[in-house]
């Protein structure tokens, strides 16, 4: 069975495909099954949690839809929630908008829905509002979602991307460039072989530990689309600051090392979906990285560079050669090396 | 992955570097003019700026950024060329990734494809050959660009596909060869190069032999070099030696990939395959004789110029773009009049500009005496 445009159109069709698909994954006996236009949630228990809301939104376009290490519905929850999480909140609720190709099989969307659902479960977030709308052949590529998030961030956690100082030390989570490996690698047209998997996983969690560890910490960022070196020029020109990193403690899988070679790829530019960026005054940072060590999503996390004073705005890498490279923002996308 | 880090090894790097160092103190240059060395290729010139070379080696030690880097080299009437044949209903148009940004004289093939026209990104012209056995309908063309490194693989893609009979595949030749450049470079009056690290990825196809002349007529020294940063590092010590003892031959630091007799089977399809074009047009050089070649007459249905009457248009490059001076060492990137101004990675005007292979991209990305300029 495939979707056709009249599970988009508002009468019978669309209600029974909605309710097969959608409800049935995210039912839970909560706010969802009242089925109002709007999801209603009460303020009282949101202000025990916290005194600020945040408020996140995303979109998710990835092709494959399935991957190794997750699919676009992992994705969608994963990302969303962790967009919650570096700015300290505990995310709590999340709606869920599908844009559906006409021919897309329904069993297709009905595994990505259950996926949303499930990763949802487990990181204690709820869906509890969505939309539907099909288009005709070709106005997307077979499933593209949206996912807005709401979270509560805790009296006292003030993270910023303009706190960075001189003296604070740079972490990362763990290995890089997993995801965005496992992407390329998996769209048939490169015929490359290998075991990437991506590192989809909702961090706020980590972020929870990492904050109890070092409650000091600066600035928490996820580095998605452009990878570390893109968040770590951004910080640099938000904070006013240039930031040293060390070539040689940056954590790599000796997959995606390869793979980058082979295509001429830069690992610092490959997008991540499960790791967390994060700078630390420099007091705190052994605390903070035994936190991450200790937690099942941050084992590989390491000290990878400090942040300095002169030239802001600036991110350097030192080289095994001993030698120092700018590493700059990427001009549009990363494209492969002939030779 | 062992052997990645065999070669990444920063006790080695040390122990090079002090090496030659000690080398380049010896040579004592009386007259303190520099020592300057060429890297033809553009995977050394990357590998160089990628890891910081420059700026560990001794004062007066100077590396000219060479023409080795193929999406450079490319002057922009033949990107026109591409966009007219990109243009055409039913062309899917597959070139290297590389190439989809460096600008013709209207747009990119990155904007072409933004515009409409089907231009797909593929790793070898096998993977092309793949699309135009999928795509019987289609008329599948390959942007085939390189030295003697990309040539093979292009030459078997149009073998097979003459054994297979596929009629919806050709290939837009603009293949260049390495020799009668540095030739045209060391010929150039205003160029004073000491020394060559030699292209490792042209040479596993060619071999070491076709260097010769360097020595033989020319009398400088010329390594062949691996990619990693320890094998330029140690081919450079090489090229030093040679110059310290006042020996120009052609020695081969690339063996354990390179043999001295090159790859003959890759040698054969390339001959059989290609012949060369009387001269061929060079973006920033101009036009050089014998550097590039076409399809040999047996194989011109394949052939993308004849199949879709490719004009062959000549822009010239903008007057106030450097990259040919730049190219032959004369002037370094930074002191282009319009490095970092005019010229950005995000709106090149130079083709040097456009490649990570490219000198002046390497700078502005990578090194802070480039961004001291901006």
């Amino acid at each position: 069975m495939k979707v056709t445009l009249a599970h988009g159109g508002g009468g019978k069709a669309m209600k029974d495909f909605v309710d097969d698909v959608f409800v049935r994954a995210f039912a839970e006996g909560g706010p969802l099954d009242a089925l109002e236009d709007q999801a209603r949630i009460a303020l009282e228990p949101l202000l025990a949690r916290g005194d600020r809301l945040a408020f996140t939104t995303d979109s998710f376009v990835v092709d494959p839809l399935f991957f190794p290490g997750g699919d676009i519905g992992k994705l969608a929850v994963c990302g969303t929630i962790n967009d919650l999480a570096v700015g300290g909140a505990v995310p709590l609720y999340l709606s869920c908008a599908a844009i559906i190709e006409e021919g897309t099989p329904i069993d297709l969307v009905r595994r990505v829905a259950r996926s949303i659902a499930e990763t949802a479960r487990e990181a204690g977030v709820r869906v509890v509002t969505g939309d539907t709308k099909v288009v005709g052949r070709g106005a997307c590529d077979k499933l593209f979602l949206t996912t807005t998030g709401v979270g509560v961030i805790p009296r006292g956690v003030e993270l910023s991307i303009r706190a960075a100082r001189p003296g604070d030390a740079v972490l990362v989570s763990g290995v890089l460039g997993d995801h965005g490996a496992a992407i390329l690698a998996a769209r048939g047209d490169l015929r490359l072989e290998g075991r990437l998997e991506s590192d989809c996983a909702a961090l706020h969690d980590l972020v929870a530990t990492l904050l109890v560890a070092a409650p000091g910490t600066r600035t928490l960022r996820d580095p998605t689309r452009g990878g570390v070196a893109t968040v770590l020029n951004e910080i640099a020109e938000a904070a006013d600051v240039s930031i040293l990193i060390d070539d040689t403690a940056i954590p790599l899988r000796r997959e995606v090392v390869g793979f980058c070679e082979v295509l001429g790829l830069e690992p610092l530019y490959l997008a991540n979906e499960g790791k967390l960026v994060a700078v630390v005054p420099a007091a705190e940072s052994a605390a903070a990285l035994a936190a991450m060590r200790a937690h099942p999503l941050g084992r590989d996390a390491a000290i990878i560079g400090e942040v300095r004073a002169e030239h802001p705005g600036r991110v350097t890498m030192r080289t095994f050669t001993g030698g120092t490279r700018i590493v700059d923002m990427l001009v549009g996308e990363q494209l492969p090396r002939i030779c | 992955m062992k052997y990645l880090d065999d070669f990444r090894d920063p006790e080695k790097a040390r122990r090079l570097v002090g090496a030659i160092e000690a080398t380049f103190a010896s040579i004592g240059r009386a007259t303190g003019a520099p020592v300057k060395i060429m890297e033809v290729c553009g995977g050394h010139t990357h590998a160089i700026f990628r890891y910081g070379i420059e700026e560990i080696l001794p004062a007066g030690l100077e590396l000219v950024h060479g023409p080795g880097c193929p999406v450079c080299v490319l002057p922009r009437g033949r990107i026109d060329d591409c966009l007219a044949i990109a243009a055409r209903p039913g062309v899917i148009f597959t070139t290297f990734g590389d190439a989809m940004r460096v600008p013709g004289s209207s747009k990119s093939l990155l904007g072409a494809k933004a515009d409409g026209a089907d231009v797909r990104m593929v790793y070898s012209p096998m993977d092309a050959l793949a699309l135009a056995r999928e795509s019987p309908e289609r008329d599948v063309v390959f942007f085939a660009i390189g030295f003697e490194t990309t040539m093979p693989s292009t030459a078997l893609a149009i073998l097979a596909a003459d054994a297979e009979g596929i009629e919806n595949f050709s290939v837009f030749c603009n293949h260049v060869t390495i020799v009668p450049t540095i030739k045209a470079m060391l010929d150039s009056p205003d160029l004073r190069l000491d020394g060559f690290l030699g292209p490792g990825h042209v040479a596993m196809v060619v071999g070491a032999r076709p260097f010769q002349f360097v020595s033989t007529d020319y009398h400088r020294p010329l390594v062949i070099a691996g990619f990693e940063p320890l094998d330029v590092l140690q081919s450079l010590k090489m090229v030093l030696e040679q110059i310290k003892e006042e020996r120009h031959v052609v020695e081969n630091q690339y063996a354990r990939a390179a043999p001295d007799a090159g790859n003959a089977e890759a040698i054969r399809a390339i001959a059989a395959v290609f012949e060369l074009r009387p001269y061929f047009e060079w973006r920033g050089l101009g036009s050089i004789d014998h550097s590039g070649v076409r399809l040999r007459r047996a194989f011109a249905r394949f052939d993308a110029e004849e199949r879709f009457a490719v004009k062959h248009a000549t822009i010239a490059d903008p007057l106030s773009c450097q990259c040919g001076e730049v190219l032959k060492g004369v002037i370094k990137p930074r002191q282009c009049k319009v490095f970092g101004t005019a010229c950005t990675p995000e709106v090149p005007l130079g083709a040097l500009m456009v490649s990570s292979e490219g000198a002046c991209a390497a700078y502005y990305r990578y090194s802070a005496r480039g961004r001291a300029s901006r």
